[in-house]
């Protein structure tokens, strides 16, 4: 019974070449998935990465506008870099949505993003607001959209000795407002029955310029609904919209029966949970123009 | 607020003083169950079946034993046959052979989970590598988890040496209906014929977990003279010592177990699953053997209580009087015979309401799930939780306020309960007067929110006890009693000795002694520990007064008959001497001065709550949000009321947790599917409002101070009191417990 290797180098470098040569490590941010796991017995990783060590792996680095999130950033510490909060509020409540006080102060987006749950609560308000990350790698460094990064539950896309570096935020744009909610049959401490992330751009006189509207939970992988943005995409949020939006989202749901809830009442819950967000993201994006105006 | 005004008062009970064990425990220095280390001890661990039912054709350990740091493997042939009868275990008699088999299958196992193997090792990692090394060769069997599909001809059978218990003749074939009992009196067909109205109904429940937090642990120790030391948490540690003896064939004395603190128990740690097998681990390697449960196995091999399927018949008079009743309940027993919760469902079906005509029939129905335990109000949460939704659905149908119409029909002092006892100071009415006059009855809802209105009520027991008191050399006062606390009992003994002796609460010290230091103790169930234990430490105190006045008459050369015992001194006109002084003077008197009462005291009486409950229903989503909630209890007399709210506030919240979210999710191969508590819905805090905790003491006269057992009785009312609102709040009637959201939205998207 070996013990797995404990590797905290000390540069992205030494992590590509330790996961290069090791198929079976496993890199570690906050480990509140990953030591779960191990504890559990459904891992046994040969080798475990600490990214903590890294210089700028843990922080939020403002640049421009544009946010710029180590993977080893604790959830917990979102909040306090106050122009995210101001940003991407949505992004900010989803990841501190994620399990408990305690499990926060560890937990970070990069590791709920490499999970690969469809129900992780980061992924969607991340996919909404257009987030990319940073993945280093044996051939060099790439940026690539979030939603590539789940290939379906606990699978990722990352190529061997790949690992996500840093997640990437725009600047929010004139007008824009985020949101996420989810579903629990609590209210913390649980796992999302459906999420729903929306961000939303909204002109001078309050016509959708702009939305994306994504889904957890209710498919192998994060849900980008495009069709559910269209029916947004100039028109003023009215209640017609809503409903061509909510059916949208009722149909590129493919969610699947198990113990957190039926497939039918997932279908249900996203079209629920997606106009409720669109509402609060209208309204942080109505006191984007008035505080603008 | 309606107590008797009459009542005595105290200088101590009623007081909330700073617990004795709480500075141990929040600086996490007490030592619990997991914690415990003995030198030399080896790592246990549990191979257990992934089979929910399957034949055991053989099981070869030999890879295991091979293994470098194993010490020793058992499996169900070192446990010696033969084990029967009964041993009193907490609110349940427990049979030995069934208990056996609980802690080791046999030939069949029963429930996934259930243990097959066992191996000690020199550490934990080596004892999980030698399971793995385990080949168990098992027939897969057809299994059977729910209630109605078990009883359906042609079903897998679990036991084909169990008969149905209870019926007018013995039958000849075997079945998974365990038992039956049944309660009759007077005729209830004829009394429903002639109702005004009767509510009919079907009512299930699925099976739920005690839910304590603690693991179940312990360290064992075979001597090599043929005793043995166990070191375990448990609600009961004379009834670790019975059964352990019972079940591995040694004398009661020769085992002695020693509790450590008690990280939850309710009910569901008066039995043994680990310590029996650490034994035999313990003999065969020569060392002590530790071992300790994890989250999953707590879940798939430790009792839930009971999921139920119950049908009722209620029918009532014009002017709300219950006048006939015809329930039938079936107990979901999990994998092995002798589950009590069908005997004390039976009990506590009607048990606070004169139903003159009624028929009660119960069953214990056998299913490839755990093996039932006792869990708070074992039986009765369930079948209240049919009589009060009936009750609720009859005074709507009458128009007659909810609580009116439970004083009409609730018992007064002087009526028999369902167990046949007549019953004296009992404060239903008092409680019940209270709760309609306590303003959340009276305040308004706001939209989307129902109130629910339900009663509750628990036998309670008594049992034997044993305590001592003893002075120290300087007269600090020693009480030595049997019962693990469990709810804040250390510092009710302090405080009902402090009491008695007329003496400063933090001069009592209180130890819970193990099975060899003092006399047998039943354990801490069946709210009996404050009355029955509490009533020993009482009559220690009063013995140890006794001898002290003839100590202080010896000082003073004067007669006993003439010294009086005040404020914790003995009196003679202007003299007086304190215990301090009598204690520097013990040597000189008599010797040291020390008493034991041993006790089996009647007198108890039953619990009754009513709780209010306010929810509100997210249409969209069926979403519940309990919003106020509001429990009253008669308590008879509170000796520290912190620990009596708390019991009302976490017996309200378990309730409401078994209405809301908890349940059992089995899937198709019979694999439990939410075996922790991410998925096992208990509630966390953020769910709950303050329970407001209201005590109505009507006290007991049979007890010294009052007492009626308080901590099972706030789990029966919840179950009703959350379905009621639910009711209230959308107009809909949902028998089928667990209330979560999905089934709430579905019904609403049904009744649209």
């Amino acid at each position: 019974m070996p013990s797995p290797a404990f590797h905290a180098p000390g540069t992205v470098d030494e992590v590509v070449g330790l996961l290069a040569g090791d198929p079976q490590a496993r890199v570690l941010a906050g480990g509140t998935d990953l030591i779960v796991q191990m504890r559990s017995g459904r891992i046994a990783p040969s080798a475990v990465i600490d990214l903590k060590r890294i210089g700028g792996m843990s922080g939020v680095r403002v640049e421009a506008g544009t946010f710029a999130i180590g993977a080893a950033t604790a959830c917990t510490a979102l909040k306090d870099c106050a122009e995210l909060v101001a940003a991407w509020p949505g992004v900010v409540e989803a990841a501190n949505l994620i399990g408990s006080v305690q499990v926060r102060n560890r937990a970070t987006m990069g590791g709920n993003l490499c999970n690969a749950s469809p129900a992780a609560d980061s992924v969607p308000a991340l996919v909404a607001a257009g987030a990319t990350c940073v993945v280093a790698g044996p051939a060099g460094r790439r940026e690539v959209p979030v939603a590539a990064i789940p290939a379906g539950p606990g699978k990722t896309s990352l190529a061997p000795g790949e690992f996500v570096v840093e997640i990437r935020l725009p600047p929010r744009p004139a007008g824009g407002g985020d949101a996420y909610l989810r579903s629990i049959p609590r209210t913390e401490m649980d796992i999302a029955v459906v999420g729903a992330g929306v961000s939303l751009v909204l002109g001078p006189d309050g016509t959708c310029t702009s939305a994306r509207i994504a889904l957890g939970a209710v498919a192998p992988t994060v849900v980008l609904v495009e069709d559910a943005a269209a029916a947004l995409v100039g028109s003023r949020l009215d209640d017609a919209a809503l409903d061509r939006m909510a059916e949208a989202v009722r149909a590129a749901c493919r969610p699947i029966d198990d113990k957190r809830g039926t497939a039918g009442y997932r279908t249900a819950m996203a079209a629920v949970l997606a106009r409720r967000t669109v509402n609060i993201a209208r309204e942080r994006a109505q006191s984007e123009s008035t505080s603008k105006a | 607020m309606n107590a008797p005004s009459d009542q005595k008062t105290f200088r101590l009970v009623g007081t909330r003083p700073i617990r004795p064990d709480g500075i141990e425990k929040v600086t996490g220095k007490a030592i619990y169950g997991p914690d415990f280390v003995a030198p030399g001890m080896l790592h246990g661990a549990v191979l257990r079946s992934p089979h929910p039912h399957a034949r055991i054709r053989g099981i070869d350990t030999r890879r295991a034993e091979a293994l470098a740091g194993v010490k020793a493997v058992v499996t169900g042939a070192d446990f010696p046959g033969g084990a029967e009868g009964t041993v009193a275990g907490g609110e349940t008699p427990t049979d030995l052979k069934y208990a056996s088999i609980k802690c080791m299958a046999r030939d069949k196992v029963f429930f996934e989970g259930h243990a097959v193997a066992a191996v000690a090792a020199t550490s934990a990692a080596v004892a999980e590598e030698a399971l793995k090394l385990i080949a168990v060769d098992y027939e897969v069997l057809p299994h059977v988890t729910d209630i109605e599909e078990a009883l359906r001809p042609g079903g897998p059978i679990l036991h084909d040496d169990v008969f149905t218990q209870g019926l007018a003749e013995t039958p000849t074939t075997p079945s998974n209906a365990s038992l039956r009992f049944a309660m009759t009196r007077g005729d209830a067909e004829q009394a429903l014929g002639a109702a005004v109205e009767v509510y009919t109904g079907r009512f299930t429940l699925q099976p739920v977990h005690q839910g304590y937090i603690e693991p179940h642990a312990c360290v064992a120790s075979w001597q090599a003279d043929g005793q043995g030391q166990i070191w375990c948490s448990t609600q009961g540690h004379f009834s670790v010592r019975a059964m352990t003896a019972g079940i591995l064939g040694m004398s009661i004395a020769s085992i002695r177990v020693m509790p450590l603190e008690i990280g939850g128990g309710f009910g569901g740690k008066t039995t043994v699953y680990l310590e029996p097998v650490a034994m035999l681990l313990s003999r065969k390697a020569g060392r002590p053997v530790r071992l300790a449960m994890q989250r999953g196995d707590i879940f798939r091999a430790s009792g839930p209580a009971p999921g139920a399927v119950i049908d009722i018949r209620l029918g009532a008079l014009a002017d709300g009087t219950l006048s006939g009743a015809d329930i039938e309940f079936k107990y979901n027993g999990g994998g092995l015979p002798g589950a009590y919760e069908v005997y004390s469902g039976v009990m506590s079906t009607l048990s606070c309401y004169r139903v003159p005509d009624a028929n009660v029939v119960g069953w214990n129905v056998l299913t490839n799930m755990p093996t039932v335990h006792a869990y708070r109000a074992p039986g009765a949460p369930q079948t209240y939780f049919a009589v009060e939704c009936a009750i609720d659905e009859l005074a709507r149908r009458l128009g007659i306020d909810p609580i009116d119409m439970r004083l009409r029909n609730v018992l007064r002092p002087g009526d028999t309960d369902g167990r046949g006892m007549t019953l004296g100071a009992i404060g239903y009415a008092e409680t019940l007067e209270a709760t309609k006059a306590h303003p959340h009855y009276a305040a308004p809802l706001g939209p989307n929110q129902g109130r629910g209105i339900a009663c509750g009520s628990w036998g309670n027991y008594g049992g034997p006890s044993t305590a001592a008191v003893s002075l120290a050399e300087d007269g600090s006062i020693l009480v030595t009693e049997g019962n693990p606390d469990i709810g804040g009992s250390r510092a009710a003994m302090a405080m009902m000795a402090a009491e008695t002796l007329g003496i400063a609460y933090e001069k009592v010290r209180v130890t819970v002694a193990d099975t060899s230091s003092i006399g047998y103790s039943m354990g801490t169930g069946g709210s009996r520990t404050t009355f029955a234990t509490g009533m020993a430490v009482v009559q220690a105190a009063e013995a140890v007064i006794e001898i002290m006045k003839q100590r202080a008459a010896q000082m003073l050369g004067a007669d006993a008959a003439g010294i009086e015992w005040r404020d914790g001194a003995a009196v003679l006109g202007e003299q007086r001497l304190s215990i301090a002084e009598i204690a520097a003077k013990s040597g000189m008197t008599g010797g040291p001065i020390s008493a034991e009462a041993a006790i089996h005291p009647g007198g108890f009486l039953p619990g009754f709550g009513a709780h209010i409950c306010d929810l509100e229903i997210d249409p969209e989503t069926g979403h519940t949000t309990v919003v106020r909630y509001t429990a009253l209890q008669d308590v008879g007399r509170a000796i520290h009321p912190d620990y009596v709210e708390g019991q009302i506030q976490g017996g309200a919240v378990q309730g409401i947790g078994w209405a809301l979210n908890e349940a059992y999710v089995y899937d198709r191969e019979g694999h439990l599917d939410n075996a922790g508590f991410l998925d096992y819905r208990m509630p966390v805090a953020s769910d709950m409002p303050m329970i407001e905790a209201v005590m109505i003491e009507v006290p007991n006269p049979d007890h010294p101070y009052g007492v009626k057992g308080v901590g099972e009785t706030p789990i029966v009312p919840p179950l009703a009191a959350v379905a009621n609102a639910v009711r209230d709040a959308t107009g809909l009637r949902i028998g089928d417990l667990p209330l979560s959201p999905d089934r709430i939205y579905a019904r609403l998207q049904a009744a649209e």
